[in-house]
């Protein structure tokens, strides 16, 4: 067993994601204390793997891993962290990296940390912080055994510490990735037509508490009097009453508007991950415990209704 | 099925009874004979369904067919859809499952009571729970009721919005923190509909102006789900009504009026085998009580013709035939003409049992809608009004006075009647 | 075509969480159905429709209420319900996708569903854990999943509206983000009488091994910053967010 740290990172289009960096930043901060070396794990062709600060790079260039492929990204991983035994493996919480670290942990018979908010070596033992429950709760864990497996939310550490120019090897695919029950087959971009709300500087974000998509069209009269657009947290989406292309958080987008108005959203991390940046953010909620009050930089705890059509009459 | 055999008349040459030569072709009923095949199965399928019994009493008089008003705009009846069986028709998938509406004419006239009232919800459930077709609007209707209280998809949190229109005050139970003698139950179309809220706002001006201590649930009132029992959702019915016992029995009050037929067959006569045993009034019934008080609060005469259209729900379901009429009388000006079918036969408008929910669906079934054909006999009297006195008959047929281009007749509600002769500064 | 859904019943987020020995106090919490699993079941009867076969829902019955959450599911479409009777409202994943995984295994299913996570998922979520250890392939995030002769076309979706398609040989192990249509209304007669009816099948939990986490402590977030309030009626709170957003040149 080594005191490495090994970081699953993620690229799309050529692009790693900022996830990616900051885990390589923190995986080195950990490493040095397990005593052993940080290793960023780059899986498929097409983009530069060149450019993080860890101990070392390493890059299966594959191009079966070109896309995101499940099977062939989970059989390439357990292989290596069988080959490699690191102290720590990284995977973001991200919707590559929530298909690969349980998988892996069932797997390896290693436990996992989901949810991970902070990673940290205490007199040489490993306590993660996990923000479960919607955000309501941390539970600070402690792993048992000589490897782990922790999935850390996006945003939880800084990537700048992330980016460097270790040299990549290029090493072959431990594992014959023909025969795979999975066939990548094509990417599918949104359809056009709908605002883009990346590029909106006022938003009024929806969540669960808006209760029902007859009332999606008070918050759309409010954000007409305020030149903004509509977008949502992921139950709204899930749930069909706004278009998957106006949700925002983890499964969403990322926007970082002047304006950030939120109607009955708690503040799951998943959607903090996609607006934390915005300029100003002004949250309208009846729990007066939500989260979201911890991130807002106004809050109110008042009935989301009352209040827009106050402000309705106002505007 | 066996194939149907066509009787063939069986002639007699020389048949002589006590002396009499009746020799001739009607002598056949002298013989056995077959008249026709048939599996009784499909009969004895429905009849087999607990609440649908009665189906296999029919011995096909088919008086039910002339006072169906189903039949008029189709072919339907309790007797055809017997019939209908015999002859292969599965009612439980047939798409005549759903195209009753509960009138209950056709049981006021059968000699053996089959009945249509009980038939039809238990029928209408068994498809429901064996996963048969059932229209996506009604289904709609369900889901609604289900999530948010109420069959039109609206917000509970707006269940009240209407009273900021009333122009006078709409005391709500739970803010009065007293007991009153009067909960008014306002119902879902009069709450949120935009004709109904009309309705709403003028029944609480008259309360007002009569005195009444009324009250009432605002944002804790939910529907009284009749119609979505009637429709064959015997389970959301019960969870509403005992959502419903429970908040009517959570306040002090002496009497519920109701705004519709509807909740008043509800609470009166299906929520006692529940456990709520209270009295409960429909508004025509309450105010008629108070003629005395409200006749001179009547200053300004309506001089115009009106008729008025007995909802089944009122009449023929709850007897109440006169109080509509008396309330209507006592406006000064008023002429009351009445339609050729009226009272005990009154016409259908074709939204009891569900048929609120279901109007896509019968249109492709039906010549016309009842709501139609009613408003067309309404018109037929000369009537500058048709007056109603269930929130859901404005709307049905003030829809139905357009399509049928009597748009020179209004559709009025009798509390909207009353309203306008109190202030009597409403164009009418 | 055998789908099983794997479903989990978890504390509500609705309300407060208190917390006793470092855990949810799971006295004092209602417990729901993972609000994912809705769109799990949802998936599988519409496989189900599409192509035949039949849907089992199985889930570890932790606080002896799962039989709401089952009989919904049946109401739904699902035709056979199974809960493992463990009654231990903190088994973590690991240890519920041991139980799942070893009554899955007899069922020989040709599909496995579960919800992509859940709010209690700290150890990992259900489907990828029950999927290691039944040496199957997992994909998180579909979106939407159609199967034809042995093969699942399955949807999974990435940020920002993105979508990437791929073609997954049968059996695996798939955790839904949503269905392609929004969960179903269940007749609430068909419910009430499926909660008299139906039979739901007990298996007794085996060894189940958990996830080896150790809870040094459990309590709400620090709060490091904090909104402003802006107290008052609504009126009050509406005319100061307005003020606001006018003296910043927002409107």
């Amino acid at each position: 067993m080594s005191g490495d740290v090994m970081v699953i990172t993620e690229h799309m289009e050529g692009k790693f994601s900022d996830v990616s960096f900051e885990l390589v930043g923190k995986a080195r901060e950990l490493a040095e204390a397990f005593g052993g070396e940080s290793i960023a794990l780059v899986l498929g062709g097409g983009v530069d793997a060149s450019v993080f600060a860890s101990h070392a790079t390493l890059h299966v260039a594959d191009a079966a891993l070109n896309h995101f492929n499940p099977e062939a990204y989970a059989r390439v991983i357990e292989a290596l962290v069988k080959e490699r035994s690191p102290r720590l493996v990284m995977f973001g919480w991200t919707v590559i990296g929530m298909d690969l670290a349980a998988w892996l942990s069932g797997r390896m018979g290693v436990p996992c940390v989901a949810y991970a908010k902070d990673v940290r070596v205490e007199n040489g033992a490993l306590i993660v912080s996990s923000q479960a429950y919607g955000g309501k709760l941390i539970a600070e864990v402690s792993p048992e055994g000589e490897m782990a497996i922790v999935a850390c939310l996006a945003g939880s550490f800084p990537a700048e510490a992330g980016h460097g120019s270790t040299q990549a090897t290029v090493i072959p695919s431990p594992v014959d990735l023909g025969g795979l029950k999975m066939k990548f087959l094509e990417v599918i971009k949104p359809e056009a037509g709908d605002v883009d709300i990346t590029t909106q500087t006022k938003l009024v974000a929806v969540g669960r508490g808006i209760g029902g998509k007859e009332n999606i069209e008070l918050a759309e009269e409010l954000a007409e009097k305020l030149g903004a657009v509509v977008c949502a947290s992921r139950p709204v989406v899930d749930a069909g009453w706004l278009p998957r292309t106006r949700q925002v958080g983890k499964s969403g987008l990322k926007v970082k508007p002047k304006l950030y108005f939120m109607l009955g959203i708690s503040g799951a991390p998943e959607h903090l991950e996609g607006m934390k940046d915005a300029e100003l953010i002004i949250a309208i909620n009846t729990d007066k415990k939500a989260p979201i009050f911890n991130v807002a930089h106004y809050g109110a705890v008042a009935d989301l209704f009352e209040v827009t059509e106050a402000m309705l009459e106002l505007l | 099925m066996a194939p149907i055999e066509k009787a063939v008349a069986i002639e007699k040459e020389n048949v002589i009874v006590d002396g009499m030569d009746i020799s001739g072709p009607w002598s056949r009923i002298f013989e056995q004979r077959t008249i026709f095949d048939y599996t009784p199965e499909l009969i004895e399928k429905v009849a087999s369904i607990p609440g649908a019994e009665s189906f296999a009493n029919c011995y096909q008089c088919a008086k039910c067919v002339a006072v169906c008003p189903v039949d008029v705009v189709g072919n339907y009846g309790p007797r055809k859809l017997y019939r209908y069986a015999q002859t292969g028709m599965d009612l439980s998938e047939a798409p005549q499952l759903w195209l009753c509406t509960t009138c209950a004419n056709c049981l006021r006239v059968c000699p053996k009571e089959v009945n249509m009232v009980r038939i039809m919800p238990a029928v209408r459930e068994q498809a429901i729970l064996d996963g048969k077709f059932v229209p996506a609007e009604l289904q709609q209707a369900f889901e609604n009721t289900a999530k948010y209280g109420n069959p039109l998809g609206q917000p509970q949190r707006k269940r009240d919005a209407w009273t900021q229109n009333a122009g006078v005050p709409v005391p709500i139970l739970k803010d009065l923190g007293r007991p009153v003698d009067v909960l008014w139950y306002v119902g879902s179309y009069p709450s949120y509909h935009p004709r109904g809220i009309d309705a709403a706002c003028a029944a609480a001006r008259i309360f007002n102006a009569l005195g009444i201590d009324f009250a009432i649930l605002g944002k804790e009132e939910k529907d009284d789900a009749d119609s979505q029992r009637l429709a064959g959702e015997k389970g959301l019915f019960e969870m509403m009504a005992e959502y419903n016992i429970a908040t009517f029995n959570k306040y002090e009050w002496k009497e519920m009026v109701v705004t519709g037929p509807h909740e008043l067959n509800a609470f009166k006569n299906v929520y006692p085998r529940y456990g709520f045993s209270r009295p409960v009034v429909h508004y025509t019934t309450f105010l008629v009580r108070y003629l005395d008080r409200l006749k001179p609060l009547l200053k300004h005469p309506i001089h115009k013709k009106v008729t008025y259209h007995d909802p089944c729900y009122l009449g023929r379901h709850n007897g109440e035939y006169e109080a509509p009429r008396q309330l209507l009388q006592a406006i000064p000006g008023l002429e009351l003409v009445e339609m050729p079918r009226n009272r005990e036969n009154g016409f259908c408008c074709g939204g009891g049992g569900g048929g609120m929910w279901m109007d896509s669906f019968t249109a492709q079934h039906t010549t016309m809608r009842l709501s139609e054909k009613r408003a067309m006999e309404a018109a037929a009297t000369g009537a500058d009004i048709l007056a109603v006195a269930c929130p859901f008959e404005v709307s049905r047929f003030e829809d139905a006075v357009k399509s049928t281009g009597n748009e020179h007749m209004r559709v009025l509600d009798i509390l909207e009647l009353l309203d306008r002769s109190m202030r009597g500064d409403v164009e009418i | 075509m055998h789908i099983v859904v794997a479903i989990k019943h978890i504390p509500s987020i609705a309300d407060e969480l208190p917390v006793r020995h470092n855990n949810i106090d799971f006295d004092s919490v209602d417990f729901v159905l993972n609000e994912w699993d809705e769109h799990s079941i949802e998936q599988a009867v519409l496989i189900k429709e599409a192509v035949g076969g039949t849907v089992t829902v199985i889930g570890v019955d932790v606080i002896g209420e799962l039989d709401n959450a089952l009989h919904l599911a049946l109401a739904k479409g699902a035709d056979r319900a199974v809960k493992i009777a463990a009654e231990e409202p903190g088994a973590d994943s690991h240890q519920q996708a041991k139980w799942l995984a070893e009554a899955i295994q007899n069922m020989s299913p040709d599909l496995i569903l579960s919800g992509v996570q859940a709010s209690n998922d700290l150890d990992g979520q259900l489907g990828p854990l029950i999927a290691a250890y039944l040496d199957l392939p997992y994909i998180g995030g579909t979106s939407a999943i159609e199967v034809t002769n042995g093969k699942a076309m399955v949807l999974k979706e990435f940020p920002g509206g993105i979508g990437m398609r791929y073609e997954i040989a049968l059996p695996f192990v798939a955790g839904v983000q949503a269905a392609p249509k929004p969960p179903r209304y269940a007749p609430v007669s068909k419910v009430r009488q499926i909660a008299q009816t139906a039979k739901v099948e007990t298996i007794e939990p085996g060894e189940g091994e958990s996830g080896g986490l150790r809870f040094l402590k459990m309590a709400p977030p620090v709060v490091t910053g904090h909104a402003e309030m802006i107290q008052g009626t609504a009126k009050e709170i509406a005319a100061r967010i307005v003020e606001l957003l006018k003296s910043r040149g927002l409107l």
